[in-house]
């Protein structure tokens, strides 16, 4: 009788020590889950901003606006007066920061001559040529990027120092970062907008608006 | 009629019976819960090894040592598997002459506990374990 109770004692453990190692089991399973999908989270972070991108607004604006952008874009061109509107009605509330998505061919070039423009302060100014310019230098059927040079001559830029940059490997590096950025972050057409780390999943220019209206709304009522 | 059980023979009994429920739950969890689908070696082993815990464990509850004689056959069945996949699993057997069909293979470095023990040699280890302990029950009926 005594060691029938041995027996089924034993049983019975087995069973509850399987049942808490089930338990313990997913508790972990599941915080591990957890803690993959918060570096995943960190990831997309570090690769929706980096520190090379060029910045429009108060560096230390609440409200960001990742745009990944495309100087032969029509739309990023279409785009382009709203987001200044943006940053620049917001007293300070909203910035913007350019990434480059070179989807079409001859972006790579307009992006280095832009980026050459940069090194020398006067980024946005060469930025609002070039897409004033665009319909001449950005025809898809036959792109001359080179021809943003002369669209920026006149703006004061050390014309030598500036085609040196645009070939040099720091241009490159950054352009090739965008790049794998954009891959990473699955975006696929320009301009493709992220407010505060929020895809604009609802193309459009009353949608990106209202995306920052609602951004801003968080961070004024935590 | 059952043949009572000398009580010299009961504890290794009872340790070869813990050790397939030990097994067992052991094998249950590497399957169902933490996911590591068992390849086809492994279904043959718990095949021998999950009947034990019922023939091992009625035989200790009726104090029936003829329960050794029918675990016999299939501790020996699973001894020979667990072997068999350990030798596939170190490489001194090649896989191919066992038909692995879609899931896992049976030479997969993935078959290890914490990274250290392969499955196949714990599963031997235990087969082992059971065969002596009935081995030193039995002899101890006889005496």
């Amino acid at each position: 009788m005594n060691r029938k109770w041995v027996v089924l004692g034993t049983a019975a453990a087995v069973v509850v020590a399987f049942v808490a190692g089930v338990v313990v089991y997913r508790d972990r399973a599941a915080q591990q889950a957890a803690q993959v999908a918060a570096e995943a989270l960190q990831r997309d972070r570090e690769a929706l901003v980096r520190a090379h991108s060029p910045v429009f607004g108060n560096p230390a604006a609440k409200v960001t606006i990742v745009e990944f952008f495309d100087p032969s874009c029509e739309t990023c061109r279409a785009f382009y007066p709203l987001v200044k509107e943006l940053v620049n009605s917001s007293f300070g509330q909203v910035r913007l920061v350019l990434r480059y998505a070179p989807l079409h061919k001859g972006s790579d070039t307009a992006v280095k001559i832009l980026e050459a423009a940069r090194l020398q302060g006067k980024y946005w100014e060469a930025l609002e040529r070039t897409l004033a310019a665009q319909p001449q230098w950005a025809a898809h059927h036959n792109p001359q990027p080179e021809l943003i040079w002369d669209v920026i001559a006149d703006t004061g830029l050390d014309m030598a120092k500036a085609r040196a940059d645009a070939a040099s490997p720091a241009v490159d590096q950054l352009l090739r970062q965008d790049i794998a950025d954009m891959q990473a972050l699955k975006v696929k057409q320009t301009p493709g907008f992220f407010v505060n780390g929020t895809p604009l999943r609802d193309f459009g220019q009353l949608q990106l608006k209202a995306l920052v209206a609602e951004e801003l709304r968080k961070v004024k009522a935590p | 009629m059952t043949q009572r059980a000398e009580p010299g023979s009961w504890l290794p009994l009872f340790l070869a019976w813990l050790v397939t429920l030990l097994a067992t739950a052991g094998a249950l969890f590497l399957g169902e819960v933490m996911g590591k689908t068992p390849c086809v070696l492994c279904w043959y082993q718990r095949i021998a090894m999950f009947p034990l815990v019922l023939v091992l464990g009625l035989g200790l509850l009726d104090s029936d040592a003829r329960c050794i004689r029918y675990a016999l056959p299939l501790v020996l069945a699973g001894w020979c598997l667990a072997l068999y996949h350990c030798l596939i699993f170190w490489g001194i057997v090649a896989e191919g002459l066992v038909p692995c069909g879609q899931g896992a293979s049976c030479a997969d470095a993935d078959v290890q506990v914490a990274g250290l023990v392969p499955i196949p040699l714990l599963s031997w280890l235990a087969f082992t374990a059971v065969m002596a302990l009935l081995w030193v029950a039995r002899t101890r009926m006889k005496t």
